[in-house]
């Protein structure tokens, strides 16, 4: 995973709340066994709409998803997360995230910051008067900045401090976990015999 | 001060915990299907990984199968391929598979608790949200992604941040006609599609206890509708009589030892829950969504409400973009929306509880002319199981299609899917726009209304069919 510390770029303002995975990627787009070339995916049924936001020329190019309450929420399909990613974006704000989206994020470099309602109401105001509008997000000093000097605004934002260390190291969480290898095969040892186990398989039939 | 059955969970399977630092869990169970493992095992493959614990995970097919004509090869090429990765990743690491045409297929929510591998005071998860199935159990059950399919597969162990926990108390008894499906689809009307979030749900009072396996597997299946954790239930005689003799439960002496600690899966007298939510289920009543998330629900005799009806300007935008993808008037009467499908199966009611049920319903009468009606098995076992009580011909005799088993329309992946403008009355769990297949709309309902609904036409309960001969 890259590491990521700060990110400039301009935003996309996604008026909605409660957008659910399957609108960020339906599911016939998850039948691909590769982790790359989702973009075609991304808000597919929205896209289909001429004027959805996503579909404007003074978006494009834009890197940073300004999005409603509950972004993110239902099915676990991590492909919602390579598909913002392979569309370009590399950060989602808003005020509340489904809870595996936003694990899902962290594990493949995605930035999913959580910030206050009104600064998101703020945001997508000023991102609607200019779509040139600069946003940067610093995730060394969690906040989010937008605009320029005189007109500037800027919010703190919310990740998880472990989160947050692995996106700025760029560090893979198997490797971390295989570091502590004799402390799962402690915990193995002292498992109950009586504990499920799935070999050798045995089925209704016996 | 005590502590709660999700603490209890949790304590039991850290197998490191440092300041700073999200403990690390150990992984009793890991299920895996076709859809969110295979860049999991390529990711193992680059690393030069292996499966940790074969004998702690079990693959089956379920989300991308066609539900006819199963015996001939798959038509879709994509689908196929998928399918097929699957087979050769769990060849490759010795990962244990029930494919297509095999006995134990189906839903892997489904087939985890029939072989009785699901059982109290385990961790169980698998890349799909409604992995909190198994916590109807007393398991710490619960949904992930592809990135930690990976983990797990490679680790045997998931690094997660401790979540709050919360109390869910149902008192009362339901109503004769109003099923564990109603209950959860309340709930959810009324806390809200993001009220669980961050929170391991404990669902406890008289009306859950009251409860089969099958309807709590049903209502902790619903867990991630409201934004929770994961859902859960203290297990009792209930679960006990569920799980004995099942292929996978414990025998003998470990059968004894397991039961006295499975009796010990309760929260303490003294425990506090972060928060706590207290339902009357004595006056609840069949429960269908009106709208695009599974929150926007009411009563069947209610009528389509107004954006106006809601305070909050999130809600009203929501309602109002919902009704008009839903092709809703405010006002019309529940009852007189007219379906073109109904749609029974899914993890959530797709169990030989609920094909009776709807069974039940629809013995004797016939579906509405202008209108189709699915049934798919959770799983071939409980296919078999219908067919062996004769479900199959009641249902095919009332002129619906009788399928083989899988997630077929809950999530349209499959040919199963609506068209655009369909209507369908679904016993699934999200109703999400084109959830079922692009531009479908989706009413999501109880197996019960599901079958009044595909004999009357438009969304009914049992209680508006005329009586049979």
């Amino acid at each position: 995973m890259d590491k990521f510390t700060t990110h400039s770029g301009t935003a996309v303002p996604l008026r909605h709340s409660n957008v659910d995975t399957d609108q960020i990627i339906p599911a016939v787009y998850l039948k691909r066994v590769t982790r790359t070339g989702f973009h075609d995916g991304l808000f597919a049924a929205w896209r289909s709409d001429p004027d959805f936001v996503l579909n404007r020329p003074e978006h494009d190019g834009a890197t940073v998803l300004v999005a409603g309450p509950d972004f993110g929420t239902g099915s676990s399909r991590e492909h919602a997360v390579w598909a913002l990613q392979d569309y370009g974006f590399r950060v989602v704000l808003s005020p509340r995230f489904g809870d595996i989206f936003r694990g899902n994020a962290g594990k493949s470099g995605l930035l999913a910051a959580r910030v206050d309602e009104s600064f998101v109401t703020a945001l997508w105001d000023a991102v609607e008067r200019d779509p040139s509008t600069p946003i940067t997000v610093d995730l060394d000093q969690r906040i989010v900045r937008a605009g320029t000097e005189s007109d500037a605004i800027s919010a703190p934002f919310e990740i998880d401090d472990y989160t947050r260390w692995r996106l700025l190291e760029g560090l893979d969480d198997i490797a971390i976990t295989l570091d502590h290898e004799a402390e799962i095969a402690s915990y193995e040892r002292n498992r109950p015999t009586w504990k499920p186990a799935t070999l050798p398989a045995r089925t209704s039939a016996e | 001060m005590g502590v709660t059955l999700a603490e209890k969970l949790w304590a039991s399977h850290v197998v490191r915990s440092a300041p700073g630092e999200p403990d690390l869990l150990f992984i009793d169970l890991h299920l895996v299907h076709e859809v969110t493992s295979p860049q999991a095992f390529d990711g193992l493959r680059l690393a030069g990984r292996g499966v940790r614990r074969t004998d702690l995970t079990l693959a089956t097919e379920d989300h991308n199968i066609p539900t006819l004509d199963v015996e001939r090869p798959i038509a879709d090429p994509v689908s196929r391929t998928q399918v097929e990765t699957l087979r050769r990743n769990c060849e490759e690491f010795g990962v244990r598979l029930h494919p297509l045409g095999d006995l134990d297929q189906g839903i892997v929510h489904v087939v985890g608790p029939q072989l009785g591998l699901t059982q109290p005071g385990t961790t169980v998860v698998c890349g799909d949200s409604h992995t909190s199935t198994h916590g109807a159990f007393g398991a710490l059950a619960f949904g992930i992604g592809t990135s930690e399919v990976e983990h797990v597969l490679a680790t045997q162990t998931l690094p997660q941040q401790r979540p709050k926990t919360m109390a869910v108390t149902v008192n009362g008894r339901l109503p004769e006609g109003v099923s564990a499906k109603d209950l959860v689809l309340t709930l959810i009307a009324t806390v809200g599609t993001g009220g669980g979030q961050g929170y391991v749900v404990e669902y406890r009072g008289e009306a859950i206890r009251a409860l089969s396996m099958e309807a709590r597997m049903t209502i902790c299946n619903m867990s991630i509708e409201w934004g929770a954790k994961a859902g859960l239930i203290a297990p009792d005689e209930t679960t006990f009589d569920y799980v004995r003799g099942r292929p996978h439960a414990p025998r003998g002496a470990e059968w004894d030892a397991a039961l006295a600690y499975w009796k010990t899966l309760v929260t303490d007298d003294d425990a506090e829950f972060d928060r706590e939510v207290v339902l009357d289920s004595n006056e609840m009543a069949p429960f269908v969504t009106w709208g695009t998330n599974p929150g926007q629900g009411v009563p069947l005799s209610a009528s389509v409400p107004a954006p106006e009806d809601f305070d909050d300007p999130h809600a009203q935008a929501s309602a109002r973009r919902a009704l008009d993808y839903m092709d809703l008037q405010p006002g019309t009467s529940m009852r007189d929306i007219a379906v073109d499908t109904v749609f029974l199966g899914s993890c959530t009611n797709g169990r030989i509880e609920d094909l009776r049920a709807a069974a039940k319903v629809i013995e004797g009468r016939a579906v509405a002319p202008d209108t189709r009606m699915l049934v798919v098995p959770g799983s071939a076992r409980v296919r078999l199981q219908a067919e062996s009580e004769g479900l199959d011909v009641v249902f095919k005799a009332a002129g619906a299609e009788w399928r083989g088993a899988g997630c077929s329309m809950c999530l349209g992946m499959n040919p199963d899917q609506l068209t655009p403008g369909e209507r369908s009355a679904s016993t699934s769990n999200r109703n999400f726009e084109g959830r079922q297949g692009k531009g479908g709309r989706t009413h999501l309902v109880s197996p019960e209304v599901a079958a009044a609904t595909a004999v009357l036409g438009h969304l009914g309960s049992t209680a508006d069919l005329p009586a049979t001969a």
